[in-house]
């Protein structure tokens, strides 16, 4: 009887889960090693995976903390990165408002590019939006995430000790390559990308500090919303 | 773990959270203009240039365009795996074979 019952429990969450799996442990255990790599400890590079839980986001952490930017400068660079979750949250707030107002505060933190992506196309193909589906889907990812830069963390160490070059000097600038060509889905955003690239480094110049980075990206940003009117 | 890392920690997972949770409490009644959400969508492409141009470009805080600098030639049969295969791994792997290799023909 039981057994039955539990038979008949609904997995979808976990099954929408997979193709997230599969795409977060290559990127959590890149991510594990950067971090390492770049000089954090084991404890820093999970925390993060812990508490900020925002994949890009930690890179882009990462890379600053070993340049040794300042602490207000690496926020508000990963304020305005993750400004984009505001939209994300607000386009699945209206299937959220069908489960109980406490589970909000906690099922929001999960929202991530690829938690989102997937969950929108279920709600939007007639998964009903109940707690249980939610659950499933965003901890299965979750404790993916976290689980997969531990395991990078640890072979980071190993691969730090060994004392060989390995090549992981050039593992961040080849990850924000492949990231950026995942990016550019047409010519404006090209041409965002090697106006903002240019004015970084012009900033380095120009500027005392580290603010080339979160300044070169407002203005590239903002071609691109100027281009759209012409081209 | 440092103080700094502990201020950067929390100040990161503020600014993450805040964004994730007000629109999901129904607590923002503002509906972002286009241009705004067209900006928004403009962000990761600018600021993973403004990380990676500095990265391959610059050695010891100075512009470094040429043969000897293994960040950049490296980034060459790089940014073509990245072109044709649109994922993380295969570029990563090229990029980091091409750059151990040009750093042993160039020791």
């Amino acid at each position: 009887m039981l057994e039955e019952q539990e038979e008949r429990k609904d997995y979808a969450g976990i099954r929408s889960a997979i193709p997230i799996v599969i795409g977060y442990i290559p990127i959590g255990f890149a991510y594990g090693v950067l971090g390492i790599t770049s000089g954090l400890s084991i404890i820093e590079v999970i925390s993060l995976s812990l508490f900020v839980y925002a994949g890009s986001a930690q890179f882009i952490a990462v890379s600053l903390l070993s340049t040794g930017v300042d602490i207000v400068t690496i926020v508000s660079t990963i304020f305005i990165v993750n400004l984009r979750h505001f939209l994300y949250s607000t386009s699945l707030s209206r299937y959220m408002k069908e489960i109980g107002r406490h589970h909000i505060p906690l099922l929001s933190f999960f929202i991530t590019d690829e938690t989102y992506a997937v969950s929108i196309t279920d709600l939007q193909n007639g998964q009903k939006p109940d707690e249980s589906y939610f659950y499933q889907l965003f901890l299965t990812s979750y404790i993916t995430w976290v689980l997969s830069s531990l395991v990078g963390a640890l072979s980071g160490s190993l691969l730090k000790t060994s004392g060989l070059n390995w090549g992981l000097d050039y593992a961040l600038p080849a990850m924000y390559i492949a990231l950026l060509f995942m990016q550019l889905a047409d010519f404006k955003k090209f041409i965002v990308a090697v106006f903002s690239g240019a004015l970084s480094i012009a900033l380095i110049y120009l500027i005392p500090g580290n603010f080339n980075v979160i300044i070169a990206a407002l203005c590239g940003a903002s071609l691109g919303v100027v281009l759209e009117r012409w081209i | 773990m440092d103080i700094k890392f502990i201020f950067v920690l929390i100040g990161m997972a503020l600014v993450t959270y805040i964004p994730r949770i007000i629109p999901a409490l129904g607590l923002s009644r503002v509906n972002l203009p286009d241009w705004a959400l067209r900006f928004l969508d403009y962000i990761p492409v600018a600021v993973l240039s403004a990380l990676l141009f500095p990265s391959i470009m610059m050695t010891k805080g100075r512009l470094d365009i040429a043969l000897s600098n293994p960040y950049l030639i490296a980034s060459i049969p790089t940014v073509i795996a990245a072109y044709f295969s649109r994922n993380l791994f295969i570029p990563v792997i090229v990029g980091i074979v091409s750059y151990i290799g040009l750093t042993i023909l160039y020791v």
